[in-house]
Order: C-alpha cells, then sequence, then structure tokens
C-alpha cells in the first residue's frame, strides 16, 4: 500500500498521444504530466500542436492513440466540455459567457440552483461571493457581463471554474489581451489557486511571463514533444530556441538609418475625436513610427478617426502637404492609406470564407475587369501573396477561421498591402503569434520600410516597439506624452510617458 | 509546390460545391418524377410552360431577396410591396387612358411607374436600416403593414380593376409568348442570369457576402456598408416591380389580398435553395430551383386526388422544413471534418 501511494504523483498525464485530422497528422506522440499544485506552461510556435493537446486534455478532441490517466487511471474523457465535472476545466482564449447575462446567472449556468423548481437567488449570491473572494477580485456578482473588461470576464471564468471544484484549470493564452497590471493581479489569483492544489496548465506567447509564473515547461515543436523542464533552469531564449529550433539572434531586423530629410507624408495637428485629445504629429517617409501606451491609450482611436473609420471632432490632416479628410475606409484607402486592425478574427478576416476572397477583399476594385471579378487576377494575387508572406496551410482551401493565428495574421497583411499603401498603420503586429512568425513580420515590415512605405506600429509589447521603431510617440489617456528619438527610446523612458510621470512640453 | 496543391484545391473545391447545389436539383428531379407517376400530363408541354410562368412571379422576387438575405438582412415588405405597386399602377393607367388612350403609351407609363415606385420602396427600407439604424426585420414588419393598408385604401376595401380596353393592349406581357415560351417565363430567366452574374461575377457580390459574413470586417476593409446594404433592398424593390408587371395583366385587378405570403414564398424559396438565412452564403441558382419545387408541390397536388389540394401549405411547409435540416446535417458534418 505505502509503496505504491506515493507513485500517483500526476493528476493528469498525456501518455503518448498522437492524433491527425484526417489524413494529416498534428501531433506525434506526446506526453505531459501534470502536477497537483504547479503551473505548467505549454509554449510552441503557431501550429505545433499546443490547442490540439488542450483540447484532448480536457475531452474536446479524442485522440487518435495514446492514454489519458486521471488519477493515474486510464480514463477516456467525456466529450464537448462534459469533462468539466471530473474537474478538468479549459478555458478558452474566446472567453464562453452569455454577454447579456450577470455574473452570478453565468457562473451558475446550466446548474442553477433550485427549490421546488425556483431558483435560490440568495443562496447563489453568497457563494458567488464567495468564489469571487477567494480569488480576490472586486466584482459584483450582479455586474452584468457585457460590462466588465476583458480582464474581469476572464476572472468570471476562473471562479466559474473553481465553482466547479476544478483540479485541472487549462487555459488557453490567458494573459494575451491583458495589460500589465492586470496580467499581475491575474498571476496573484493563480498563486492562489496553486495553493489550493489546483494544477493549472496555461499556453503564453511571452516567455517572460512563462518565465516569471511557471513551474514546469513543456515545449512542442510541429506536433513533437522537445521537451519537459523545470522553468527556473529556462532561460526566455533558451525556450525561444526549443520552439524554434535554431537560434533566435536576429528577431529584430538591422536597422536602416532614418532619413531626417525626408518628405512629412502624414502630419496630424490638433486632432481630437472620441477618446483622443489635441493629438499631434508628423510621419516621414520610410519611416517606421512606434506608437506606445498602455491599453486604452487611444492609440487605436487616432488612426480610426484618421482613416475614417470614426468621425473626427476637429483637427486637420495633411497627407502629402494636402489637407484631407477620409470619409471611409474607400478613400483611405485609395490615397494609398491603410490600417490593419488588431482585432484579426472580429474586423480583420471573414472566418468562414477561405482565402483568396480575404485577400482581395480590401483591394477588390483593383481586380474588377468590365465590372465582372477577374478571378484569375485574384488566383494570381493569391499565389504572389503565400510566396511572398510565406503563409503555410495544410490545405490551400480550408476556411480562415481554421488557420494558425500566426498565418491569419500574414493574411491579414497580405489582404492590406494587396492595396498597394504608402502609409500603413498595423495595429499590435504580433498579437498571439509565436516567434518565429514575429520574427518574420518584423523583417517583412523593415523590408517595406526600406522600399519607402511609411509604417506606423502600434504596439503594447514594449520590446517590440523598441525594436523596430525610428521614432516612438507615447500616449496616454487620448493624448501624445512625448516622441522618443534614438536612445531615449528604452522601456524606462517609455514607461515613465506612459504612466504620466513625465511629459514633453508643448513646443 | 504551390503549384500542386492549387490544382487538387479546385478539384476539391468543384465536388465540394456539386455536392451542396446537388440538393435543390435532385428534389426537384424527384418532384418531377413523382408527379410524372401519379399523372403522365404532368410532364406535358402545357403543363410545364404553365409551371414555369406561375412560378416567374415568386422566383423573381426570390432572386432580389437572395441579395438582401446574403448581405444579412431580410426584407418582409415585399408581398404588400407587390399589391400596393399593383395598385397604384392600376389608377395610374386608368387615369391616364383619358388623355393617352388605351394604347402602349399608357402601358409604358404604367410599367415605368412601377418601377420607379419599386425603386423607391426598396430604398426607403434600406435608408431606415442603415442610416436609421433600424433592424431589418422591424422596418419591413412596418413598411408590410403600411403598403398593405395603402392598397386597401385605393381600393376603398374592395378591387382595383385595370380597365378593359388597356387589358387588351396589356394582356400579351402576361399570356403572350415569345419562340415558344410565355412572355413571363422570359423575365424570370433575364432576372436569373442577372442576378448570377451580379451575384457570382461582380464586386458587389463579393461585398454583399463580405457584408452578410462579418460586418466589421466589411467595414474594415474599405466596404460602403450601408450603401451595399441600401442597394440590396433597392434591387429586390426592382424584382418586386418586374413581377408586379407581368402580374397585373393576368388578372387586371388588385385587392388587399392581392400578393399575400409572397414574402415568405419568396424567402421560403432563397432558403430551399441553399442561402443561409443569417447572411454571408448565397445562391442565386439554388433560389431559382427553390422557386421552381414551391409551384411544383402545388402543381403536383392539382393533378393527384392522393392528397387534398388544401394541403398545399402543409406540403410546402414540410419541404422547407426538410430542405433546412438537410443543409444542416451537411454543414455539421463540414464542421465536425475541420475541428
Amino acid at each position: 500500500m505505502f509503496d505504491e501511494a506515493p507513485a500517483v504523483t500526476s493528476v493528469l498525464t498525456a501518455d503518448h498521444i498522437s492524433k491527425s485530422f484526417g489524413s494529416v497528422p498534428v501531433l506525434f506522440s506526446v506526453s505531459m504530466e501534470i502536477h497537483p499544485g504547479e503551473v505548467h506552461a505549454l509554449i510552441g510556435e503557431n501550429g505545433a500542436g499546443k490547442s490540439t493537446l488542450m483540447k484532448i486534455l480536457s475531452g474536446f478532441h479524442a485522440p487518435t492513440s495514446g492514454r489519458i490517466l486521471y488519477d493515474g487511471a486510464e480514463v477516456t474523457l467525456p466529450p464537448d466540455g462534459a469533462a468539466e465535472t471530473l474537474g478538468i476545466v479549459l478555458i478558452h482564449q474566446e472567453l464562453n459567457l452569455a454577454e447579456q447575462m450577470t455574473v452570478e446567472e453565468n457562473i451558475f449556468l446550466g446548474r442553477e440552483l433550485t427549490s421546488r423548481g425556483m431558483l435560490q437567488s440568495e443562496k447563489m449570491r453568497t457563494l458567488v461571493s464567495g468564489y469571487l473572494r477567494d480569488i480576490g477580485v472586486d466584482i459584483s456578482p450582479s455586474a452584468r457581463i457585457s460590462d466588465l473588461s476583458i480582464a474581469e470576464k476572464q476572472m468570471v471564468e476562473v471562479a466559474k471554474a473553481i465553482s466547479r471544484n476544478a483540479r485541472v484549470l487549462i487555459m488557453d493564452e490567458p494573459t494575451a489581451v491583458l495589460t500589465e497590471a492586470e496580467t499581475e493581479l491575474f498571476f496573484r489569483q493563480v498563486e492562489r489557486l496553486k495553493a489550493k492544489g489546483v494544477a493549472i496548465v496555461f499556453v503564453s506567447h511571452k516567455l517572460s511571463e512563462v518565465k516569471q509564473i511557471a513551474d514546469r515547461v513543456t515545449v512542442l515543436r510541429d506536433g513533437q514533444w522537445i521537451g519537459s523542464q523545470e522553468a527556473e533552469t529556462l532561460t526566455p531564449d533558451a525556450m525561444a530556441q526549443m520552439m524554434v529550433g535554431r537560434e533566435l539572434s536576429d528577431l529584430y531586423p538591422p536597422m536602416h538609418e532614418a532619413d531626417v530629410d525626408a518628405v512629412r507624408v502624414l502630419e496630424v495637428h490638433d486632432l481630437c475625436a472620441t477618446d483622443v485629445h489635441n493629438v499631434s504629429f508628423d510621419l516621414r517617409r520610410g519611416e517606421i513610427l512606434g506608437f506606445s501606451g498602455l491599453i486604452g491609450a487611444g492609440r487605436t482611436a487616432v488612426f480610426e478617426a484618421i482613416c475614417g473609420l470614426a468621425p473626427i471632432v476637429s483637427g486637420q490632416i495633411l497627407v502629402d502637404g494636402v489637407e484631407t479628410r477620409f470619409e471611409n475606409v474607400a478613400s483611405a484607402r485609395n490615397a494609398g492609406v491603410a490600417y490593419l486592425t488588431k482585432d484579426r478574427k472580429a474586423k480583420g478576416l471573414l472566418l468562414d470564407k477561405k482565402m483568396r476572397p480575404n485577400l482581395t477583399l480590401f483591394s477588390l476594385p483593383k481586380f474588377v475587369r468590365r465590372f465582372g471579378l477577374d478571378v484569375a487576377a485574384e488566383d494570381k494575387a493569391l499565389e504572389r501573396a503565400i510566396r511572398r508572406f510565406d503563409i503555410r496551410t495544410r490545405d490551400a482551401n480550408i476556411n480562415v477561421g481554421e488557420m494558425s493565428g500566426g498565418n491569419q495574421q500574414k493574411l491579414l497583411l497580405a489582404k492590406v498591402m494587396e492595396s498597394d499603401p504608402r502609409i500603413v498603420i498595423i495595429d499590435e503586429p504580433t498579437r498571439g503569434i509565436d516567434v518565429g512568425t514575429k520574427q518574420q513580420i518584423y523583417h517583412f515590415i523593415a523590408a517595406l520600410a526600406a522600399e519607402g512605405v511609411s509604417v506606423v506600429i502600434i504596439s503594447s509589447e514594449m520590446p517590440e516597439v523598441i525594436g523596430i521603431s525610428h521614432r516612438v510617440v507615447v500616449m496616454r489617456e487620448g493624448q501624445v506624452m512625448g516622441v522618443l528619438t534614438g536612445d531615449d527610446i528604452n522601456e524606462n523612458e517609455i514607461v515613465r510617458y506612459a504612466a504620466g510621470l513625465k511629459r514633453e512640453s508643448k513646443g | 509546390m504551390s503549384d500542386v496543391t492549387a490544382s487538387t484545391d479546385t478539384k476539391v473545391n468543384w465536388m465540394r460545391i456539386d455536392i451542396k447545389t446537388a440538393g435543390p436539383a435532385i428534389a426537384l428531379i424527384l418532384l418531377c418524377i413523382i408527379g410524372f407517376l401519379l399523372n403522365p400530363a404532368f410532364l406535358s408541354e402545357g403543363n410545364l410552360t404553365n409551371l414555369l410562368t406561375r412560378s416567374a412571379f415568386i422566383g423573381i422576387i426570390a432572386v432580389g431577396a437572395t441579395f438582401v438575405i446574403t448581405a444579412g438582412g431580410i426584407d418582409l415588405s415585399v408581398g404588400s410591396m407587390a399589391a400596393a405597386i399593383a395598385g397604384v399602377m392600376i389608377i395610374i393607367m386608368n387615369s391616364a387612358m383619358e388623355t393617352l388612350g388605351p394604347g402602349l403609351a399608357t402601358v409604358l407609363l404604367g410599367c415605368g411607374c412601377s418601377i420607379l415606385l419599386g425603386l423607391g420602396a426598396g430604398w426607403i427600407n434600406g435608408m431606415l436600416t442603415t442610416k436609421g439604424k433600424i433592424e431589418a426585420f422591424i422596418v419591413t414588419l412596418g413598411t408590410m403593414g403600411i403598403y398593405r393598408s395603402l392598397v386597401t385604401y385605393f381600393a376603398d376595401g374592395g378591387t382595383l380593376s385595370l380597365e378593359f380596353a388597356i387589358r387588351g393592349v396589356y394582356r400579351p406581357v402576361y399570356y403572350g409568348s415569345v419562340l415558344g415560351l410565355p412572355t413571363p417565363v422570359w423575365v424570370f430567366i433575364v432576372v436569373a442570369i442577372c442576378g448570377w452574374l451580379l451575384m457570382n461575377r461582380t464586386a458587389f457580390g463579393r461585398y454583399c457576402t463580405a457584408i452578410g459574413s462579418n460586418e466589421s470586417v466589411a467595414k474594415y476593409s474599405a466596404i460602403k456598408v450601408d450603401r451595399i446594404k441600401t442597394m440590396t433592398y433597392v434591387i429586390q424593390g426592382l424584382c418586386v416591380s418586374l413581377a408586379t408587371i407581368i402580374y397585373v395583366p393576368r388578372l387586371g385587378s388588385a385587392s388587399s389580398s392581392t400578393g399575400v405570403l409572397w414574402e415568405l414564398e419568396a424567402i421560403a424559396a432563397v432558403i430551399i435553395g441553399g442561402t443561409v438565412l443569417k447572411g454571408g452564403y448565397g445562391r442565386i441558382g439554388g433560389t431559382i430551383l427553390g422557386a421552381l419545387i414551391l409551384t411544383t408541390i402545388g402543381n403536383i397536388l392539382n393533378f393527384t386526388d392522393l392528397i387534398s389540394n388544401y394541403l398545399n401549405g402543409t406540403m410546402q411547409g414540410l419541404i422547407i422544413i426538410i430542405a433546412v435540416w438537410l443543409q444542416r446535417g451537411d454543414w455539421g458534418k463540414a464542421k465536425a471534418n475541420k475541428s
């Protein structure tokens, strides 16, 4: 008896799991042990098989071969999220909450407490307050989900998992859309859960975070298990190397010198719009201009107003020295100004369509010949884009929604570049994509600038802004706090401006 | 390498399209076989032309509805719109007879007014949904009531009748035929071809699909969403006016019972044809087949004593539900393969 008991140390184990979709193998004999009370990071490039593995561990997919062990016993997990009743909860990246219902209603959705057919609202409210207190968040149980921030919604998901007595909590990129402060709060909650003995598996592309919070790290590459190691023994660089399988010394491309005498292609004076107050800046030909700041600082709002996506209250916009007001996206596009959204799933791509209609949608007038669409030209454009942007899919005929995030981002980039813009605004160019693809995108942006295209990069990832920008504009609460150049472009300076500790006096 | 994948892709693509298009076509062929077995006269030339002529009204309206639905909208007002347009046409032609006489000019004036009214009514529906930001269901529910009551008001609760002298001139538009096919069938064919080209071969069709698929993406992709959506309602209005032009000479009258439930038949034809009700995927060819299927059911019931003719609505309802159920099954399978 006593000899056997300690042998069961892992709560959930994947034992030589393989998975194929149709004839396409996605996972090759992957093993992973999840211990109670540990934070286990699962990392790998897009398409490495992380999502598939998570779905197998939570019963959403059945493995093609291999075994799942739960508390040391082989099990077949029930499909469609029914594994929650066993204590294995998967929190999807697209949170699964009913927007119009309250926190309390969501947490008890589908297993409401009733007495003689009537809801026991009081009892549920008390319980929900308890759960929320447990993870240390200050949300009212009667708050409507649609009124909460993304971070708070995530907390509700976590509370929901706790209410189901989750023993294994699997999270798909929980921090991808959180600000740094929210991430800190989230990590504190993760620590609490860990202390209660909950095993936490999470996927992240932010390797510094992985280093900070994870106890162990499992790396996948191309569906293969590369290794599981103590997080202490790994540096973020070493993790990146394991993921990519090669040295990543040149994540950021060499920067060519900015030409300070280049013509100003875009000048904005005292722009006012929703969440934008008196914003002024200029953009030179062939320049990469970074926009940094906290989430909600109004960076996206500035460019949505410029591109005709949001109304302008006042201000002056000069394109090539000529005062311009774009009434809609089409007129901005015709003038050579293109905006690439950060929300590729909701605003960027038609997920239920294939690559071709997505690629040409933004520049469709270019493909019209005598009132009809030139499908042959569209096909050629797609072939070109696939080559130029190195878009990899297992089947060129799948819907875009089934492509990996990195490939979707490349397609979105290709879609916008298809209109041959002279000024391109890229909002969060690498959100939720892996290191290898990031590198490709950075090199592509640098090459664009070298060709004379002016690029604006809006990014919440500071190393990225610092790594590729010639100049950096820092915004806070809808205002420009300062413009950094040269050696001033470093994390310290950016943070001080972004946090409002420092502000350039207006000249 | 990319060349190789590209060529196999198109092959797979063709096969997929085949399965999807085949559904309504197979259903129509089955119906025809059943019709023939029940009564060989079903396939007689006379019955077939009759069947095609009858499908023309719903078919033409349904082509317009395909655009509206593909772009994520819905138009419930088409039946009432047809009645109102028919009423106004008759009033205009009757009063123009005194000055223009019962000639071609009067009929052309009537038709011209019909088209203007159709375009205008569609434009109003479109502007209210886009600029007014009211849901299409509500807008067209409202205009449906308005148009219906207008025709009742014009007819003073009774029937508006076209003057006999004009009927003689106008008659061939419904009863006449060119090259052996009745005129309404020709109009149907032309509308169908134009609709197919517009949907599948132009930027406009692609924009409708994009808007129905995801309006935000469309907006960020430099598509003038409001304009395109309004255009779909204008096209719908034009189709209604064309259907009305060929409908009026059939009975030579309009009343509050003209065009009742046409909106539902048109929507049914669109859905049976494989267009997705929530938008983003439209098939004109399917819509044509859908309209033919609906008319064929009624026609077969006329030909046989097996099922009472009064159960026409029941049969149509069953076909709609079965058609959508079959599509669902297909979608579900595709989804399971994906994930």
